[in-house]
């Protein structure tokens, strides 16, 4: 048992990093088009938010449909941080790294301040709380208004007149124009050790005596509570690691492009739910899959372009598809036959 | 086992995606051999709540393509159009900017709106590419030098604006209602706010919505009914200016309301109520029904292929694609020339061209970026638009 | 006087939420799944009185029949295709993830049918509006409509599962579908009339939606049926009279925030108020308490 854990963790690794060389090996003999290459960070990105939100679905056994929300919490602290002292911090590596450090620790830092009232209620009840902190979080960073001038610092949550500025004073955060310049740290490089380091996280958690606890949650909670489980304390540490790893994911996000919004398409409910398909379809507690799944519908509409109009709706036929064939009883039991008619006559051979 | 079959179909499906990514790379190579026609790409939504604007800069760029073409091409080179949709999102556009990349695209019309324009601006830029955008409007856009803008930047929109307002004594309680989550929206009204203020005109009520609540304005109306507003300043777009007009009317308030060039489009809203648009003033470079020939023109061949009347966002990109041809004439570039040859010298051309178009005549642009161009004062009288002038 | 202005478009903007929000609850009660594709009949069901009151030139009486009809359908072909066959499938999301395909779906194809351009929604509901205090309080006559409507629509659906074998039915199979079952209770049908009737209402909020709030596009659903999703949430979902108080509650108060506090902080006044309804009473002001079992 133990083994074949493992196997499958060293597999999970492999193929990402077999995936990384591969890419790499192309992008040297200068073999992957234009729009591979400006994929590569939103693949990584969206794996990481997958990640993160299957420790919360899969393993906790909690539906979140606020993770976008905490994507843009690390996206906004992250990219603020980096825009405020892009002239004190010369170095790329040190700013992204501290960025990622403030926006993966601010998002951590909401996620357990929510957590902490909101664990006690369950299922859908819990999800739709979820969802209205990410309404909320979107909402007030969209008449947020942070600038500086030789005064000092100036917060406004109406316009961005009533910052009062003096001459020469800069807007950082303009409302729902957001923060822009935010310089281009992400790479490809970057986000595929980010990746590595969720996954090494995630999987350690969930295979240590603390994973089993918060399993034993996730199966049983009052048969968790009655063995002097601390239900509390082990949710709220599952959920502080989730949003943890979509604050990361934010912050890669965030240095990716020059601009950032808080728009209903990036950090609404649509993207909540966006991460949920990923992590749905990949399979729930499996963060291989989610990973591949994140990386399959995130290329799958680019992939589409050809189509032009009928694009989207392409994708949705193919999702709910997907989810027939992948979760329907009647198409498992189908496919299972197929699946044995096929190996019998191997096994003759 | 199941499990791992599934992973095994998905890491397939993984490396077929790319090698079709790389099979596109490939055949980029072909093309961009082929000299003999220039390769223009267009970025806007097609798709997602914003998809009415960049539909419109599609069709209407196909048009001025089709002509140009018809009409022997520029500099004797066919163009080809190619347009991609980017669902108003930062990051889907940079992906559709790649992708027009890889088909090879020279000189880029677009994007539609301000935050994807952005973000793609800082592409090309990179890339040395030259862009002309139809319609993105705020002062970010063209930070860097080799953008251009058709459209006014939205502090230009609002301190002409409340100029209009004072000089021709239109009002002196002036109500103002802003979609504050909307970029275009709050630059206006920023500047607008600012020139008043400078001007001495009163400002009595202002109040926000968001894309989230944009269908109720009875409160923001309300308010400025309470306030005793005999002006109203509407610094967004038609749909939203549609309703306010009808709850204005529930309500039976009835000031004046004056419009930027967002509200264009608001006689051509299908079953819309003219009636409720009368005495609408609006500061606008392109009206649909002027009586100009050019104007004309336009709007009929583009009612004819597309069934629908042109908005301004469709006259912005007509008139993007012949700026283009005539920096391109000027510069005297052809498709043989790099992507960063020809964004080279079209940026040196453009401020040299004067361009007469559907929304402007001698249009003139700064090394910046920005336009020079006059806006027109119109009021809606009988369903139609008059000058005020 | 604007207090009580603000009130009445609070209680007209949380009828229509009500409606909407009817849909999602009826759906949870029985088949405990988040409809996300509701919002989306909405949408289709506005664009089809559209099409038969504006464009077709029919009367309002066959354009709100054929609408229905179209949405009832729609949510039956939506349920048999889509939802039926997840019904059970090992978890819960996989249902809730096909709903988000489904309205993806409608969307897009709305988007390719109808085009993007948004147009002009003309009220088929001719009443005009009340005048009081001397002409201080209008009161648009589609409010009242509204208003009216959307308490008639609760009672006669009280009274159906009251009353009725189906309705019975109905709420035996909320309580338990497989005791349902064994007592002969035909769950499929019983699921799929509640759909039926879950998408004839969201044809009528169409309407009154689009008659209050006279733009349509193909994104017009998406909103209010979120909203509606939070209202039933913060009424109790599955809960009939809980939609009605959650959906007029949340009306009102995203206008008296929009009015009162700030108007570009609505949506986040709307949505920590039920977080803190949630947490005070975890099932929603009329729910039922969950009992757990060991």
């Amino acid at each position: 048992m133990k083994s074949k854990k493992l196997k499958n963790k060293i597999t999970t690794f492999l193929i990402v990093i077999a995936a990384y060389v591969i890419v790499e090996i192309f992008l040297l003999t200068g073999n992957v088009s234009s729009l591979l290459q400006g994929l590569l960070v939103p693949l990584c990105t969206y794996s990481l938010c997958a990640v993160g939100l299957n420790l919360c679905v899969g393993y906790l056994g909690e539906l979140s449909l606020g993770h976008a929300g905490f994507m843009c919490i690390g996206a906004f602290t992250g990219a603020f941080f980096s825009v405020t002292t892009a002239d004190i911090i010369q170095n790329d590596g040190v700013r992204f790294l501290l960025a990622l450090i403030i926006g993966t620790g601010c998002a951590a830092l909401f996620g357990f301040l929510i957590a902490i009232p909101v664990l006690r209620l369950n299922g859908d009840y819990l999800a739709i709380v979820t969802l209205a902190f990410g309404e909320i979080i979107k909402n007030v960073i969209n008449v947020l208004y942070v600038g500086k001038d030789s005064n000092g610092w100036h917060v406004s949550i109406n316009s961005q007149a009533e910052l009062g500025l003096e001459p020469g004073g800069v807007t950082y955060i303009n409302g729902a124009q957001g923060i822009t310049g935010t310089p281009h740290s992400s790479n490809f490089t970057i986000g595929v050790i980010l990746v590595l380091v969720a996954l090494f996280v995630v999987y350690n958690l969930t295979d240590s005596r603390t994973g089993r606890a918060i399993m034993s949650i996730r199966d049983n909670q009052i048969a968790a509570e009655s063995v002097g489980i601390n239900v509390k304390k082990y949710k709220l540490l599952g959920f502080t690691v989730s949003t943890a790893i979509a604050g990361a994911a934010g912050v890669l996000y965030a240095h990716n492009l020059s601009t950032l919004t808080a728009l209903p398409k990036n950090f609404g409910y649509n993207m909540s739910i966006m991460i949920l398909v990923f992590v749905v379809l990949g399979g729930i507690g499996s963060f291989r899959g989610s990973v591949v799944a994140a990386c399959i519908l995130t290329l799958l509409p680019e992939l589409l372009r050809g189509l032009s109009d009928y694009r989207m709706l392409i994708y949705a036929i193919v999702l709910i598809a997907m989810m027939l064939f992948n979760w329907a009883p009647d198409a498992i039991f189908f496919r299972e036959q197929i699946m044995a008619r096929i190996k019998k006559p191997k096994r003759e051979v | 086992m199941k499990k791992r079959v599934i992973s095994a179909v998905l890491a397939a499906t993984m490396v077929c995606s790319l090698f079709a990514g790389c099979g596109g790379s490939g055949s980029k190579g072909g093309e961009t051999a082929d000299a003999d026609t220039f390769r223009i790409g267009g970025i806007g939504p097609v798709t997602g709540a914003a998809a009415i604007y960049g539909s419109a800069v599609r069709n209407a760029e196909q048009i001025a393509v089709d002509e140009i073409n018809a009409a022997g091409g520029i500099n004797g080179y066919q163009v080809s159009l190619k347009f991609e949709d980017d669902e108003h999102d930062a990051e889907k556009s940079v992906n559709a900017y790649n992708s027009l990349k890889d088909w090879g695209m020279q000189i880029l019309a677009g994007t539609v709106t301000t935050t994807p324009c952005i973000a793609v601006a800082d592409k090309t830029s990179a890339d040395g590419m030259f862009e002309i955008t139809p319609s993105a409007s705020s002062t970010d856009v063209i930070k860097n030098d080799n953008v251009f803008q058709v459209c006014f930047t939205d502090p230009n929109q609002g301190s002409a604006s409340a100029k209009y307002i004072s000089d021709k004594g239109l009002g002196s309680k002036i109500g103002i209602i802003y979609d504050s989550s909307d970029v275009y929206s709050s630059g206006i009204y920023a500047k607008f706010k600012e020139e008043a203020a400078s001007l001495g005109l009163e400002i009595v009520s202002e109040s926000a919505f968001t894309a989230d609540s944009n269908t109720d304005f009875s409160v923001q109306l309300q308010d400025a009914k309470d306030a005793g507003a005999d002006l109203m300043f509407l610094p967004f777009y038609y749909q939203q200016a549609a309703i306010v007009l009808k709850q204005a009317k529930d309500m039976g308030f009835a000031p004046a309301f004056f419009g930027v060039d967002g509200m264009d489009g608001i006689l051509t809203l299908e079953n819309f109520d003219t009636s409720l648009a009368e005495g609408v003033m609006l500061l606008t470079p392109f009206a649909a029904d002027a009586a100009d020939e050019k104007t004309q023109a336009f709007v009929k061949k583009y009612n004819e292929e597309y069934g629908e009347t042109p908005n301004q966002f469709a006259a912005d990109a007509y008139d993007a694609i012949y700026i283009i041809k005539a920096a391109a004439e000027a510069a005297n570039v052809t498709p043989d020339m790099s992507v960063e040859e020809i964004g080279t010298a079209l940026k040196g051309a453009m401020p040299s061209v004067s361009y007469d178009g559907l929304t402007g005549s001698g249009m003139k642009w700064e090394a910046t970026g920005e336009v020079n161009k006059e806006p027109k004062g119109v009021v809606i009288e009988n369903g139609v638009y008059v000058s005020i002038d | 006087m604007s207090f009580i202005m603000y009130l009445i478009n609070g209680i007209s903007l949380g009828s229509v939420y009500a409606i909407i929000a009817l849909g999602y609850t009826m759906v949870y009660g029985i088949a405990k799944m988040l409809n996300f594709a509701h919002g989306d009949v909405i949408m289709i069901g506005s664009y089809i009185s559209f099409v038969t009151f504006s464009q077709m030139g029919l009367g309002p009486v066959p354009a709100v029949v054929i609408s229905i009809v179209v949405c009832t359908a729609l949510g039956m072909i939506i349920e048999r295709v889509a939802y039926k066959p997840l019904r059970k499938a090992v978890s819960p999301l996989a249902v809730l993830i096909t709903a988000i395909g489904v309205s993806y779906l409608l969307q897009n194809v709305a988007l390719l049918v109808f085009g993007a351009n948004p147009v002009s929604y003309v009220s088929m509901i001719a009443v005009p509006p009340l005048k009081l205090a001397g002409g201080e309080l209008t009161i648009t006559g589609i409010t009242v409509i509204t208003i009216v409507l959307c308490l008639v629509i609760m009672g006669v659906l009280m009274v159906f599962i009251k009353k009725t074998k189906a309705g019975q039915a109905m709420l035996a199979v909320s309580e338990d579908k497989d005791a349902a079952q064994l007592m002969g209770v035909n769950v499929n049908g019983t699921i799929a009339l509640t759909f039926a009737i879950g998408s004839g209402l969201a044809a009528i909020a169409g309407i009154l939606l689009c008659s209050a709030y006279p733009t349509l596009t193909p994104y017009t659903g998406a909103m209010p049926g979120i909203k509606a999703f939070t209202a039933a949430v913060f009424g109790g979902i599955g809960s009939i009279p809980g939609a009605l108080v959650g959906g007029i509650l949340l009306g009102v108060i995203e206008i008296l925030g929009r009015a009162y506090i700030s108007s570009q902080l609505s949506d986040a006044i709307v949505f920590a108020v039920l977080i803190i309804v949630l947490l005070v009473k975890p099932t929603g002001i009329l729910g039922k308490p969950i009992f757990e079992k060991v």
